[in-house]
């Protein structure tokens, strides 16, 4: 199994991992590869098996409605690669 | 009456539904414990959960969960009692995780429906698809900087209850009823605010045209859509433009647009048309969100009384019309203004003043009911004063519009202005005698046979005592004066 | 003997009776890591201030008559545990200068228990790798070597850098993650011993997390004892972790020595693949006549699923990481190449922070949750994983725990197995199993191979039951008797 270019750049793009052309081909092999062997699992009847996202599957635990984290604007700003005043800064976003 | 947009080869029907973002009141966001309410300085309630630091985990909060149930409850909705969380993958600037939390399988709430009344006195039914619980996105500040966007995650974390409706909306008027009475419903619950201008609710609108009869042909949705107004506005420019492009004999797109209230015209909104595979998979930090049935119950038995009850309970309990109580029940302040007023006097009497001088009073003043200079204990007094003959209903317009001036109470400017209805007999007499006796001609013409007259003496009766002349008693002496 | 020779227990045993101090410890052990680590890598981050500080505080407490479970007990922390003003890496470019401002619970509950945190150890980018290749902080050295040979070896992954250390004795013990093996086959490759809990036993609170439904906090050590005294710690219920399961945390040193008589263990048969090396194999048997002459009773029984195992998890672990790591954006924290639009800074700066097997699975969860592919991979590898959990729930209803070999093979050399990222997969076929089903797993070692490297036994429990997997890994490390040593090792003549 090999993907196409364009799928590699497609789910590039959804990643949003920047990839130079010249790593396409290697990755078509690499990715096609996993994919070809994960695809193994198509042997196997799961008609009428309940899928499970998890183990040990209990209910979600509540939590009560109080205000007890946030006043930490320091502390979430510390590590920003580019601080404006109280705020984080990217490139202009166009709507 | 159906509405219809006439193009130039027939007319078209419209098909409208809306998705709303509401916004849950709680004091924390649903996966975090920082504080979830509106303002506050940029990036000062945000936890490093909100942020999306590493490590970082989400556990739900139990009052946004029965904030959503108690909702389903009011739209009549089946509640399940086993939902699920997952994730909604894209990037964005103000997402921090690069997905939301979400649920789009399995949501907390199912079918429910909403009754909506038009202009004319009809009524429809429109249907409620789903509701699901969400976490709101920060704010991205395009207009601080040149070149740069800023990013405040103050709002990222907060609850939002999407409400879906089904595709039942035929005309921008229904569009306009139904998220006002889904607003008015909300706000009886206590479950959102319905402030659209601090963006508390959202609609998403979604439009189509189509000819009368046909399948549903291709829709458009509007983001975003933050007034009733601008709604309807939005789907009526909307649906013309489809309309235009039908008939041109061109195909509508489907997109995402916006609306620009400034020109009244939808256009698409600019992000590229790449990507959108939101990649939804159940949260794996999460586990199912499992009801108890007890649990729901209590919540359910715990509801306020809703407009549409309270409405048919003004009627019956009031007397009064079903338009008038159409009108009180729109807005839970006024309704629980009308009945602090309407208890234990008469309900009638009690919602002309309240529709009429009342809300005329805090329109002149800017009021609302919250600071209104008249509470509600001071109208009842007002009306007591009616009531039990100490003045007269002409005398306690005045007597209204200086207890909106001064704020005092009503017998306190009645005393104060010695307001009090005359009821001596012989002070009637003498001011009957005067009204004769200067209009003379009049009571020639009266006893010449035109008694309709006999309200115009009344009235002069009456104005002769500065107003203050009880209308029964003038009315009693007059009969006999005249019959002599 | 050296203080870096003892064990945890030993060392522990050895501060109580004050025949030294912690800050003699912690100085010992920060000077072979100084000596040791230019060498093996183990370390991305070496805490010596704060380690000796740390020291001195246990002194203290000690002389206070206070101590706790870990007193005055140098460790080292995998670096994927943030703490509070320590760098945290994940061994990723895009975190170089990470320093959270918060701790994780368990490294917390580590230090509310006494310990001195030497500092971080090295790993696979994001804890990805079966070999502790991917570390953009460099390859880890495995301190064992081929008889004879001096080719460098992996420790295994996706840890390397807390096994390497333990078994070089850089530090007493060391914290770890597993998500399809990760403290459990680097346990075998460096001949030490590590157990991943029940799925909900540690928090996963502050823990950088690669796949979600699978990441669960361990401890790995020298013997199984250290390795319950740790758990002791580490494990305990966290409201701020809402897959943290709320039950009381036994007494686990207590179960290192309990009787196994009676205790029934499986012997699953799937686990003998076709191309198993005669050592494993006899290995294997030689762990199970070891138990079975402890008293055990041993039956056959079969995890139908288990070939199905590994490609279910490399559906599953991926896109949980491709949504888990979306968060590396530039923005907030992390390394940033700007760019002229948001995009182009987003795909700048996760292309030049992340190495090539953290992108491989990115595009591959990617790829596997996206429109039309979703219900093919992604939803068939749930369906699987049921049937992983319904083969090991059946078995657990005839048997109490199963004995398997940890790893297919000994720690291979660097650079092997890297052309083909599916060949470098292969080597978590026997621990993958365990992780879908969140079940625990204990890997002790169990002798040498022919060639001198270290092999570890895989024992595996019900959920929740690590006592019993205390219980039979002690019988089988007293059966062992494994006393061999890495040829890279504090106070070896190198």
């Amino acid at each position: 199994m090999s993907l196409e270019p364009a799928t590699v750049r497609r789910i590039a793009k959804l990643a949003r991992l920047g990839i130079d052309d010249a790593e396409i081909a290697q990755l078509q092999v690499e990715l096609g590869g996993i994919l070809g062997w994960i695809e193994q699992l198509s042997e196997l009847d799961v008609e009428g098996v309940e899928p499970i996202s998890g183990v040990g599957q209990a209910a979600l635990r509540m939590r009560a409605d109080v205000v007890t984290d946030g006043a930490t604007r320091e502390a979430v700003l510390s590590n920003a690669p580019d601080r404006a005043g109280p705020f984080f800064s990217v490139p202009k976003v166009v709507e | 009456m159906s509405y219809e947009i006439a193009g130039e080869t027939g007319t078209w029907e419209l098909v409208i539904g809306l998705e709303v973002h509401a916004q849950v009141v709680s004091e924390a966001k649903l996966f975090s414990g920082a504080r979830a309410t509106y303002g506050g300085e940029p990036n000062s309630q945000v936890s490093l959960v909100d942020a999306a630091f590493p490590g970082m985990l989400p556990v739900i909060n139990m009052r946004c969960v029965a904030q959503a149930v108690r909702t389903g409850l009011g739209l009549e909705a089946q509640v399940n009692l086993v939902s699920r969380f997952d994730r909604k993958n894209y990037f964005y600037a103000d997402l921090p995780a690069g997905y939301q939390i979400s649920q789009f399988a399995h949501p907390i709430v199912g079918a429910g429906k909403i009754e909506i009344e038009l202009g004319d006195g009809s009524r429809r039914e429109i249907g409620v698809t789903r509701l699901h619980l969400e976490q709101d996105a920060g704010k991205s500040l395009h207009d601080q900087n040149p070149t740069r966007s800023y990013i405040d995650l103050n709002r990222a974390g907060v609850a939002l209850m999407e409400i879906v409706s089904e595709p039942d909306m035929r005309s921008p008027e229904e569009a306009g009823a139904y998220l006002r009475k889904l607003r008015t419903i909300l706000r009886y619950l206590g479950t959102c605010d319905g402030n659209m201008e601090e963006g508390s609710l959202r609609a998403d609108v979604n439009v189509s045209v189509r000819r009368a009869g046909e399948a549903f042909r291709t829709r458009c949705e509007i983001k975003n859509v933050n007034s009733i107004r601008y709604v309807m506005q939005a789907v009526e420019a909307e649906a013309r433009r489809q309309v235009s492009i039908w008939e041109g004999g061109g195909t509508v797109d489907q997109e995402t647009r916006l609306f620009d209230p400034q020109r009244g015209q939808t256009r698409p909104l600019r992000t590229k048309e790449d990507a959108h595979d939101y990649r939804y998979f159940p949260d794996p930090d999460l586990l199912p969100l499992v009801l108890e049935e007890d649990w729901v119950e209590a919540l359910k038995a715990d509801l306020p009384e809703l407009p549409d009850a309270k409405r048919v309970r003004f009627v019956s309990e009031y007397g009064i019309s079903h338009y008038d109580a159409g009108v009180l029940v729109a807005d839970q302040a006024t309704a629980d203004f009308y009945e602090m007023v309407a208890g234990g006097r008469d309900g009638r009497l009690a919602a002309n003043w309240v529709l009429g001088d009342f809300f005329a009073a805090l329109n002149r003043t800017g009021r609302t009911i919250a600071d209104s200079p008249v509470t509600a204990a001071a109208l009842g007094g007002l009306l007591d004063l009616v009531a039990d003959g100490t003045i007269n209903g002409r005398i306690a317009k005045d007597v209204f519009e200086a207890m909106v001036d001064t704020g005092e109470g009503a017998a306190a400017v009645v005393e104060a202005r010695g307001l009090r209805q005359v009821v001596d007999t012989g002070l009637i007499d003498a001011a009957l005698e005067a009204v004769l006796a200067t209009h003379a001609d009049k009571l020639t013409e009266y006893r010449g046979g035109k008694e309709k007259l006999f309200g115009f003496f009344v009235g002069q009766v009456i104005k002769g005592m500065g107003g203050k002349g009880n209308p029964a008693l003038v009315n009693d002496a007059l009969r006999r004066r005249l019959a002599q | 003997m050296m203080l870096t020779d003892l064990s945890l227990a030993g060392a522990l045993r050895g501060l109580e009776r004050r025949e030294f101090s912690s800050r003699e410890l912690t100085q010992a052990h920060l000077e072979a890591i100084e000596q040791l680590n230019p060498r093996l890598n183990a370390f991305i981050t070496v805490t010596g201030e704060q380690a000796l500080e740390a020291a001195e505080a246990a002194d203290r407490t000690r002389a206070g008559g206070e101590a706790a479970a870990l007193t005055g007990a140098p460790l080292g922390i995998k670096d994927l545990f943030c703490t509070e003003g320590v760098r945290t890496t994940a061994a990723s470019r895009i975190l170089q200068n990470f320093v959270p401002p918060y701790e994780s619970t368990v490294t917390a509950q580590l230090k509310r228990d006494g310990a001195v945190v030497l500092g971080k150890t090295n790993l696979d980018e994001f804890a990805m790798g079966s070999s502790n290749m991917n570390s953009a902080y460099g390859p880890v050295e495995n301190p064992w070597q081929r008889r004879g040979e001096v080719a460098r070896r992996v420790p295994g992954g996706a840890a390397g850098g807390p096994p390497a250390a333990v078994a070089a004795r850089l530090p007493r013990g060391a914290t770890g993650t597993d998500t399809g093996g990760s403290i459990r086959q680097p346990a075998s490759f460096c001949g030490i011993v590590g157990i991943k809990p029940t799925y909900g036993r540690c928090s996963r609170w502050g823990v950088v997390a690669f796949a979600s439904s699978l990441d669960q906090a361990g401890p790995l050590a020298r013997t199984v004892e250290d390795c319950a005294i740790l758990l002791g710690s580490m494990a305990g219920f966290d409201p701020k972790d809402s897959t943290s399961v709320d039950r009381p945390v036994p007494d686990y040193r207590a179960a290192c020595g309990c009787s196994v008589k009676g205790l029934r263990i499986g012997v699953p048969v799937e686990y003998r693949s076709p191309g198993m090396s005669a050592e494993i194999e006899a290995l294997w048997r030689q762990g199970v006549d070891w138990l079975r002459e402890a008293g055990c009773e041993i039956v056959d029984v079969s995890l139908p699923h288990t070939k199905y195992g590994l490609a279910t998890y490399y559906i599953v672990a991926p896109a949980e990481c491709s949504s888990n790591l979306a968060r590396y954006d530039g923005v907030r924290f992390g390394e940033r190449v700007e760019g002229e639009t948001l995009d182009a800074l987003y795909e700048r700066s996760r292309a030049a922070g992340f190495g090539p097997e953290v992108r491989r699975r990115i595009l591959i969860g990617t790829y596997v949750l996206s429109s039309g592919y979703y219900d093919a991979f992604y939803l068939r590898a749930q369906k699987v994983r049921s049937l992983i959990l319904r083969d090991f729930s059946e078995a657990f209803q005839r048997v109490d725990a199963l004995l398997t070999p940890t790893a297919p093979s000994a720690a291979f050399a660097q650079g092997e197995k890297m052309d083909d990222p599916v060949t470098m997969y292969l080597n978590d076929i026997f621990t993958v199993p365990a992780s879908m089903a969140g079940i625990p797993g204990l890997s002790v070692p169990g002798g040498l191979d022919e060639a001198g490297l270290p092999l570890g036994l895989q024992l595996l429990g019900r959920p929740f039951d690590e006592e019993s997997l205390f219980a039979l890994g002690s019988v089988l490390e007293k059966a062992a008797g494994f006393t061999h040593l890495p040829a890279v090792r504090a106070g070896a003549a190198s």
